[in-house]
């Protein structure tokens, strides 16, 4: 029986020649990831397996960026934990902040730690974003992340998968996160629920890598337990320019099973906004438009790398934010962050009006640097939009793309970026 | 293993920000996390729950974040099981390997109403809701399972087969 890409990783790293959907194997993991708020139950989880090493000390990710840099003592403690673990076990990918450290999901391609064909797991649920370098990845919780940092294994349930058909093009100032919007608009966030959401068709080529990080990063919230890519010519460039070690490429079997088969021509999308307060409230902005806001929000795991910036700084050149909103740009690393510098597009944000924060997730939980009273609305290039998500329990976040956002911080109202 | 409490009862989509808001996540400490289980959902839960009780709620519970820390409130506030219509998968195997045992019904979950008496076979998988007569049938963990959610979760299971 053919296998999906997902499927024949799996098997892959199970030492298995075929492995069938619902199946359960042991799999040897290439990389094991956590941050400031997994990691420190990891690490006493990890105390009581009493394993006295970790399995390699070059194949763990430690990335301090929820509630740094350090937004109380609490968080600066659990900082202190992780980064004692790291200094123990001299782990060679630990990331300090300033110090070429970033959002972990933006941060981890960045740095060529994730190649095609790898099997990743990570204490955080956007993990899934590496499937578009063609790795399978996915979120676990804190004790599956000790238990691999101990084993450097864990077991999987073979999932069954969705099949994702582009065609097409995206036309101007639509992008990643608008197909992926639209995508769990209509499937649900329960719709993809441990299945794996397999990209593929011509429209793949024309999705730049980021587009593929913003739509890969997103498939967790149409409750996918990993999205991926095929490892193509732009992705092995991508993996070349970062100094990635050379990828396994997985093309899925002519008769691999797929549950069912959505087919998205890019062309016919719009910029596409997910109201309060599930992503699946997915509607096309001409929808959204007047809808107040109070704060605009781009950054984050799934929007915040240079060319995201770039979008908002292409609305923003010349502009101003109305007294009425705060706009927070955040750079999801440290070299995006230059990159932008040198590339003017932070001096037009701080031009504008807009506050630019060091790399953090900060406002995309609810951590910090951009809280919401009661009453408040933002719209944000984050990933969720769950009651009280970003502050208080009657806030709101609209989900959108940075030209949305950006747009919409000019107006002080949800905006059409071609309309601006 | 046989548990029996009062039902508290929640909707779809309980996403583990509503279970665990994240502006407690600068704590791993259990106790202080299930103070404020349930919060931005209800807030009368953590102050009100008893140990033993039970909680049902529609499909795709915990979704969202992996936070551990949503199935540790929801144990650490005394809550002995928790019966879904289905549950994210993140959160479902975080509840196995931290020792909450889950079952999956979607029947139960339609029918079982907030305050309802229910008592659960845990080994047979029934769950049966004495204030209505009513018993429904899920299906029960596997016993390698079962023996890890006696044990108190993965680690402890894991160290116990050494």
């Amino acid at each position: 029986m053919g296998m999906t890409m997902s499927q024949k990783i799996l098997a892959a790293h199970a030492g298995k020649s075929e492995v069938h959907a619902g199946e359960l194997v042991m799999a040897n993991l290439d990389l094991v990831l956590g941050n400031d708020i997994t990691a420190p139950i990891a690490i006493t989880e990890f105390e009581k397996f009493g394993a006295a090493q970790v399995f390699d000390p070059g194949k763990i990710a430690l990335v301090p960026d929820h509630f740094t840099p350090n937004k109380d003592i609490k968080a600066a403690t659990q900082c202190a934990c992780m980064r004692s673990f790291a200094q123990l076990h001299h782990l060679r990918h630990y990331f300090e902040v300033g110090h070429d450290c970033g959002v972990e999901h933006a941060l981890l391609p960045e740095k060529g730690l994730i190649s095609g064909g790898d099997l990743v797991i990570g204490a955080d649920s956007h993990t899934c974003t590496y499937g578009a370098l063609g790795a399978f990845s996915t979120g676990i919780g804190s004790t599956d992340m000790a238990c691999g940092m101990a084993t450097g294994k864990t077991w999987f349930r073979v999932p069954e998968a969705i099949k994702v058909e582009l065609t097409g093009r995206l036309p101007p100032y639509v992008s990643g996160k608008d197909l992926i919007l639209h995508l769990i608009g209509m499937i649900g966030v329960d719709g993809a629920r441990y299945m794996s959401l397999e990209f593929c068709g011509a429209g793949v080529a024309e999705l730049t890598m980021d587009d593929r990080f913003t739509v890969a990063n997103m498939a967790i919230e149409a409750g996918a337990k990993n999205g991926i890519f095929p490892c193509d010519q732009a992705c092995c460039d991508y993996l070349r320019d970062h100094n990635a070690k050379p990828p396994t490429e997985y093309q899925p079997d002519p008769d691999a099973v797929y549950v069912r088969t959505i087919a998205i021509c890019l062309s016919d999308l719009e910029p596409t906004v997910a109201f309060p307060h599930l992503p699946e409230n997915a509607h096309p902005v001409g929808e959204a438009e007047g809808i107040e806001i109070d704060q605009a929000v781009i950054g984050s795991c799934t929007n915040g790398r240079l060319s995201d910036l770039e979008a908002a700084a292409e609305i923003m050149r010349g502009r101003k934010v109305p007294d009425s909103v705060r706009c927070i740009v955040i750079p999801a690393t440290q070299r995006v962050w230059l990159e932008a510098m040198e590339r003017g597009y932070l001096k037009i944000f701080a031009e504008a009006g807009c506050v630019v924060s060091a790399p953090t997730c900060g406002p995309c939980l609810g951590g910090h640097m951009g809280i919401l009273a009661k009453g408040e609305r933002a719209v944000a290039t984050t990933n969720r939009n769950f009651v009280g998500r970003m502050g208080h329990v009657e806030s709101e976040v609209y989900l959108a793309s940075p030209a949305v956002a950006a747009a919409s911080a000019i107006t002080g109202h949800i905006t059409d970026p071609r309309r601006l | 293993m046989n548990i029996q409490g009062k039902c508290w009862k929640y909707g779809d989509n309980v996403d583990t920000d509503v279970i665990i808001p994240a502006r407690y996540l600068n704590t791993a400490d259990a106790k202080e996390l299930a103070r404020h289980c349930m919060e931005d959902l209800d807030p009368a839960f953590a102050g009100k729950v008893q140990p033993g009780e039970i909680m049902v709620a529609g499909k795709n519970f915990g979704c969202g974040s992996s936070r551990e820390h949503a199935p540790l409130a929801i144990k650490t506030c005394g809550i002995t099981c928790v019966v879904a219509a289905s549950f994210a998968r993140i959160f479902y195997r975080n509840a196995i390997n931290i020792g909450l045992p889950i079952l999956e019904c979607a029947e139960a979950a339609a029918a079982i109403d907030g305050g309802d008496e229910l008592e659960i076979d845990l080994n047979a998988g029934t769950i049966e809701d004495k204030t209505r007569g009513t018993v429904f049938r899920a299906e029960p963990f596997p016993s390698f399972m079962q023996e890890l959610i006696a044990a108190g979760g993965l680690a402890q299971y894991m160290r116990g087969q050494k």
